[in-house]
């Protein structure tokens, strides 16, 4: 580890963090938001679930890489631009989400939804007030991992020279330097680690309805 | 009053659940569906509040069809407990019941203040309004499932086997304590269960089905006692009809009562044995309330309480030839111990007295 080298190229580095975060992030948000009303529809209907499922997984089996580069002729976007990289990663989002979000609806018990009904609950009003609500901690667990999927994934970027932790990488193959390379997959996993303990977070004070576990 | 006019349901898979249904569940009266599993009890009752439609038929709440109402505003109306409760795991309890008044549009403040009323009014501690749902007994969950469905002071109520998944003690106090509720709110209220004592115990009349969805007998729970429409009814009425159509039979002024001498305690042995009828005499207190039975010849010195026999129970003057009849039999000395609203003694009967009084009226005035 180069220490001095570090300390030097501090303020890229962390413009390249920054960029890794906001490249990671903003695809989670996006994803869920349009996977919320996709997975509602898988657990709407039988028939529809399959399909959805199906497809999402087939698009989770296109490497990274070459969607990267697909996605611009499909956009109309230049290749080096970061919406890309966005794009891209909320499609993997979506596709890892809808089957968590039909699942999540599909683990309210049945009771719950008959009761929410029967008390006059509407159908949107259900979903809002009452589904999903209680398939927060099963959405939780699948952001988690949509999380973490997406920070490694940010990372193959660096082969289009789009700034991020990857840029790391590439840079120290070059140079044939270990530094930043070692310094770009602790920030990755750090970063990782944190999102994921956000999510934790944010899981708990959504929830503070769950049974606690108490170690015995 | 609801009003099934032939409801047919009739499931995609070919199912006839319900055929040809005609109802009628009389306003502020508790009407049981009962029959056994599979016979469309639910089915019936959800197509009330159109959990599920019907294939044919109408159902009328209070003269105006259903059919024709906005689902979710029906079902406003209509107060549902639902099976094993179907609390919403993700509110506190004192959420759970404010659900209908929040939705009605009532503020959260002025909803949960009702709320913790009926909690009370239910039986629950107000330490359990902060509580989630997975933190109660089954019981207690039933009981909210109660306090929820009346929040909104609903003129109907619908009820799917409310007490079914609790053990038999806490069965029977809930339906006492419902049964008491029922007395003072008077709701119109359907519900459902398999179990025909439950059924003959807490309602006012009682609906038996059969499988296929077609209606046995519509009766009260004496009537159905002793005069079963068919053979299917007499079968699932059960065994000892006639000596449980007894509880329905009014003994008021129908049983010559005998006085009976009775002693406190601490009476000497020997002015005990001048009291007694045959080997037995009657213990009472202060207040001649009976305490139980002893044989005075077993004693020596002063009567205490480690002298009595407790196997007997008493009836009330205003109850039912049942009551003085198990008062009679569960006496050790077979005299049955009869005793006023006030639960002082007023006399004895025999098993025979009892008997000869049933004789003598062969239709017996209904306790209800
Ligand atoms: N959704 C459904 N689809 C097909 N058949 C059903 C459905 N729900 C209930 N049934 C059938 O209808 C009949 C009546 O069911 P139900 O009303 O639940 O009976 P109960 O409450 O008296 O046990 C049963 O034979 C049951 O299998
Ligand atoms: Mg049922």
């Amino acid at each position: 580890m180069n220490f001095e080298w570090l300390g030097r190229q501090f303020d890229n580095i962390v413009f390249l963090l920054g960029w890794h975060v906001l490249l990671a992030v903003a695809p989670l948000i996006l994803g869920l938001l349009i996977a919320l009303p996709l997975g509602w529809w898988a657990h709407r209907s039988r028939r529809i679930y399959p399909l959805l499922v199906g497809v999402a997984g087939l698009l989770y089996t296109v490497p990274s890489l070459a969607l990267f580069v697909l996605l611009p002729l499909v956009l109309g976007t230049k290749i080096l631009d970061p919406l890309n990289i966005v794009a891209a990663l909320t499609i993997y989002t979506v596709a890892l989400l809808v089957r968590v979000v039909a699942d999540a609806l599909d683990s309210v018990p049945e009771d719950t939804v008959q009761a929410a009904k029967a008390m006059g609950y509407r159908g949107y009003q259900s979903l809002v007030k009452v589904e999903l609500p209680v398939g927060v901690p099963v959405i939780s667990a699948g952001l988690r991992v949509a999380a973490v999927s997406n920070v490694s994934l940010v990372s193959v970027a660096a082969l289009l020279g789009i700034p991020q932790l990857g840029s790391l990488f590439t840079q120290g193959f070059q140079l044939r330097f270990l530094t930043p390379i070692i310094a770009g997959i602790l920030l990755c996993v750090i970063l990782a680690l944190i999102l994921d303990g956000l999510i934790i977070l944010l899981n708990r004070w959504m929830t503070p309805w769950t049974p606690k576990v108490v170690a015995s | 009053m609801i009003k099934f006019e032939n409801v047919t349901k009739a499931y995609p898979d070919g199912t006839v659940a319900v055929d040809g249904l005609n109802l009628e569940a009389p306003t502020g009266k508790l009407t049981i569906l009962v029959g056994p599993s599979g016979c469309g009890k639910t089915t019936s009752l959800r197509m009330i509040n159109r959990l599920i439609e019907p294939t044919s038929g109408t159902i009328y709440l209070d003269d105006k069809p259903t059919s024709g109402m906005d689902a979710a505003l029906l079902r406003l109306r209509i107060g549902y407990v639902i099976q094993h409760a179907g609390l919403f795991p993700h509110r506190t309890i004192v959420d759970n019941v404010a659900t209908m008044p929040v939705l009605l549009g009532e503020s959260r403040q002025g909803a949960r203040k009702k709320a913790l009323e009926l909690m009370e009014r239910v039986g629950l501690p107000a330490s359990f309004a902060k509580r989630y749902p997975w933190q109660l007994s089954g019981g207690q969950q039933q009981r909210v499932g109660v306090a929820r469905a009346l929040a909104s002071d609903p003129a109907f109520m619908l009820m799917d086997e409310p007490f079914s998944a609790v053990d038999p003690v806490v069965r029977a106090q809930l339906q006492d304590e419902f049964l008491r509720l029922q007395r003072e709110i008077g709701k119109t209220i359907i519900m459902v269960t398999h179990d025909i004592d439950e059924a003959l115990k807490l309602g006012d009349q009682v609906a038996v089905m059969r499988v296929g969805g077609k209606l046995a007998q519509m009766a009260t729970p004496s009537e159905l006692l002793t005069a079963p429409a068919d053979e299917f009814v007499a079968d699932f009425v059960g065994r000892d009809r006639g000596y449980r159509s007894l509880g329905f039979a009014n003994a008021a002024g129908t049983v010559t009562l005998t006085e009976e001498a009775c002693v406190t305690l601490g009476t000497s042995a020997v002015e005990a044995q001048s009291k007694a009828t045959g080997a037995w005499v009657l213990v009472v207190d202060g207040n001649r309330k009976p305490l139980g039975w002893a044989q005075p010849d077993l004693i020596n010195g002063e009567l205490k309480r480690e002298h009595l026999n407790l196997s007997g129970t008493s009836a009330s003057s205003s109850g039912t030839m049942r009551q003085l009849l198990d008062a009679a039999l569960s006496s050790p000395s077979r005299r049955g111990v009869v005793v006023d609203s006030n639960g002082e003694l007023i006399g004895t009967v025999t098993a025979s007295d009892v008997v000869k009084a049933i004789e003598a009226e062969p239709h017996l005035e209904t306790a209800r």
